[in-house]
């Protein structure tokens, strides 16, 4: 083995890195907002909702739940554009790691608003709040509270999972990795370095979530007890 | 262009093999791995635990798809010009078993510490521990969460379409490829791994409502 390693190519390509980074960040952070919103809808609707919404609900959250991102890509991507309506691939990227995040965050939210205690709701109709306010303040916000460690640790997947979205040509880290490998044929460098990034990300994620939920869940904090 | 036919069906079906022949590989590879780190994540050596740590935090710090990149392209710059099917064996093994680790850790951390104390009573050593009260419980607790884990296993094998190995995903862009119907296509593609998931999916909510009434 002579393979003598190099990164001599950072000094003037380290821009381009960047530039994944930002991207990667932006598709990741507009995903899991909107994925977090209609997966928390869904749950609404998958528990308080009629037989038929339900039942609709719950088909969406398993299929996508039991078929690869890469595929829903795919179907995305080229699916829409074969039906004559020309998405970017970056609104490709969003429209599927949103749909994705909505499925888990559906089940995860579920899971929350089903450990809220059936005495919560009571409570809150004997002070009179109204079927919206209920839902907001004694049913979301704490089932959110409840289950927030598993939600971070899912948007930190999907993050990951971000980088498939360079299959489909949108310009994030991966898909400048790609591009980067095969001008420089560093591609053992090119893909450590990417993979340290990821990682810092993956961190910095986790940081990130657990700074929103000190500032979201006061409840902890100045009682000093949990829910 | 060539119209979208019961070949390519059959062509697509065939490639399905693949994937489950990747998953079992993935999953046999990862288990093993998986067992290791488990068990060194629990042990009472600071560095074994330390490195375990490390590893595992290194692997889910990492997307699969640059794991895949760094064993197929990488590796071969070095000199070791590994088949799409072993990059994607290796990556996916060291993949899987960072995350399998993680769960049986847990696992194993889920039996009651009463169970070690009494077990040292009656005099078995560690090994005997492991392997007659400790273990057998964990793996009780460990079968619903692996069975839900193999779902992912199945998904991710459609990463290794990515370094050319003809698997479901892969075959799915061939047959697009010459068809241009890509809705056509991917939606079978995605049909069939609904239809390995799903069993496992629903294998995996069976028996943790199994599980829990019985303790």
């Amino acid at each position: 083995m002579t393979y003598n390693f190099s990164f001599a190519f950072l000094a003037s390509r380290w821009p381009a890195l960047v530039e994944g980074v930002w991207l990667t960040v932006q598709l990741t952070a507009v995903s899991i907002t909107l994925g977090f919103l209609l997966g928390t809808l869904c749950a609404v609707l998958r528990v308080y909702g009629n037989g038929f919404v339900r039942r609709v609900v719950g088909s969406y959250v398993e299929i996508i739940r039991n078929t690869p991102l890469l595929v829903q890509m795919f179907i995305v991507y080229f699916g829409i554009a074969s039906m004559g309506v020309k998405l970017s691939a970056e609104v490709s990227a969003i429209i599927a790691l949103v749909i994705n995040a909505g499925a888990y965050t559906t089940e995860i939210m579920r899971a929350g608003i089903e450990s809220i205690s059936k005495t919560q709701l009571e409570a809150a109709e004997c002070l009179g709040l109204s079927r919206v306010n209920t839902i907001i303040h004694v049913v979301l916000l704490p089932a959110m509270e409840r289950v927030f460690p598993a939600l971070s640790s899912q948007f930190v997947l999907l993050m990951l999972a971000s980088s498939v979205t360079s299959q489909i040509s949108a310009e994030e880290l991966t898909a400048v990795a790609n591009v980067m490998q095969s001008d420089t044929y560093r591609s053992f460098e090119v893909y450590l370095i990417v993979a340290a990034i990821y990682i810092a990300l993956s961190f910095l994620y986790r940081f990130a979530f657990a700074l929103i939920g000190a500032v979201l869940f006061t409840r902890r904090r100045k009682l000093g007890t949990a829910l | 262009m060539i119209q979208f036919g019961s070949a390519h069906v059959i062509y697509i079906f065939e490639a399905a093999r693949w994937t489950i022949v990747l998953s079992l590989i993935a999953f046999f590879g990862g288990a093993v791995l998986g067992l290791l780190l488990a068990l060194a994540r629990v042990s009472r050596l600071l560095i074994l635990r330390a490195l375990s740590a490390a590893y595992i935090q290194t692997i889910q710090g990492t997307p699969l798809l640059i794991l895949l990149f760094l064993s197929y392209f990488g590796l071969s710059l070095l000199g070791y010009r590994l088949a799409p099917i072993v990059a994607a064996g290796l990556s996916l093994t060291l993949y899987v078993g960072a995350f399998l680790g993680e769960i049986w850790r847990g696992c194993i951390q889920a039996v009651p510490r009463t169970q070690w104390e009494a077990s040292d009573c009656i005099g078995l050593n560690r090994f005997q521990q492991y392997a007659y009260v400790i273990l057998p419980q964990a793996v009780r607790i460990a079968t619903p969460p692996t069975v839900g884990f193999m779902v992912q296993v199945v998904k991710n094998t459609s990463l290794a379409s990515v370094i050319g190995f003809v698997e479901l995903t892969r075959a799915g862009q061939i047959v697009n490829n010459s068809t241009f119907q890509p809705l056509v296509v991917f939606l079978l593609v995605a049909a069939i791994y609904f239809a390995i998931c799903y069993p496992l999916s629903v294998a995996s909510r069976v028996l943790e409502r199994k599980f829990n009434v019985a303790r």
